[in-house]
């Protein structure tokens, strides 16, 4: 690692916790290239006290993008305090670093550079939010309950339709998935368990959990609306 | 729009997910960068450009907040 993320640690880091403010409105990032793509690509790729400074401004950059999306999903996490959730985005910062310099040569030019890096830091801190808004907390795998709900504003013939197609979509999920897809469905999209956490403790990734989810959804609206799906399909 | 939504409604759209093509996560982090500025660009057109991602997104509730928060912080940025 850079002597210029080092520092940046040393500053932003364990060494003295930054107070996270709720938005990063009015810190408008400046840096060296500008909105200039190409700018920063010709620094990270320079060699020596260039590199070294463009590292510790994109280090920065990534900061603020990994404080902003912990602040966005703090109140998910209220056992952690300032300096937990600093460390978090620090941490965040620091992978979301590794991850862009990694991948360099996939910036295509597309967006602003500063828009690509960005996305690394905030999927870094959101994972980490999420696991953490679970940690010890068990993930429910079967439909113990399904939900009830109110229905006082609805007409009885609105109640009974809604509950016949829950009732429709329930026995499909018996009967048309896999074991597999039950349990990803079910924890997915009844128990509304994050992916990321879903994919982390069944050793998995979230693009592959996605694939199984894909798949078990098509799965039931072909036995639910035979028709309709095959005509999506067709499309 | 969601938030009229009857919640056993809701539930029925999270069970059957979107119809239609739509990219998986891995697509859709690639192109992420790319559809958020397209929308944030005057006579964008994100959807055109990037089919399938906006079916993702209504399925995928951490995509959803990936996008979101990207779009967030570059507007916050404007």
């Amino acid at each position: 690692m850079s002597e210029a993320v080092r520092d940046c640690e040393l500053r932003g880091g364990h060494a003295g916790h930054v107070t996270l403010r709720p938005l990063v409105r009015a810190q408008k990032i400046r840096t060296a290239a500008g909105e200039r793509s190409e700018g920063w690509i010709d620094e990270l790729r320079s060699d020596g006290a260039e590199r070294d400074d463009a590292i510790g401004r994109l280090h920065a950059l990534l900061l603020r993008a990994a404080r902003f999306e912990v602040m966005r999903r703090a109140r998910f996490v209220p056992h952690l305090r300032g300096g937990d959730l600093d460390d978090v985005a620090l941490q965040s910062a620091n992978d979301a670093l590794v991850a862009v310099l990694a991948k360099l040569d996939r910036f295509r030019g597309q967006s602003r550079f500063t828009t690509w890096a960005y996305k690394f830091a905030l999927l870094e801190a959101a994972v980490k939010v999420r696991r953490l808004a679970w940690q010890g907390r068990e993930i429910p795998l079967e439909p113990t309950e399904w939900p009830r709900f109110a229905d006082s504003g609805s007409s009885p013939h609105a109640q009974t339709e809604r509950g016949e197609r829950l009732g429709e979509i329930s026995r499909a999920i018996d009967t048309e998935l896999t074991p597999h897809q039950r349990e990803v469905l079910v924890a997915l999209a009844l128990n509304e368990v994050p992916i990321d956490v879903l994919a982390e403790r069944l050793g998995t990734t979230r693009g592959a959990l996605y694939k199984t989810l894909h798949d078990a959804r098509r799965k039931l609206r072909r036995a639910l609306d035979p028709e309709e799906e095959r005509g999506q399909a067709d499309d | 729009m969601t938030d009229k939504t009857h919640p056993q409604e809701e539930l029925a759209r999270r069970l059957l997910g979107p119809a239609g093509p739509e990219l998986g996560c891995d697509e859709c982090f690639e192109e992420l960068d790319r559809y958020v500025e397209l929308e944030l660009a005057r006579g964008g057109d994100a959807n055109a450009a990037v089919p399938g991602m906006r079916a993702h997104l209504d399925g995928c509730p951490a995509c959803q907040e990936d996008y979101a928060s990207l779009r967030a912080l570059v507007e916050a940025e404007a």
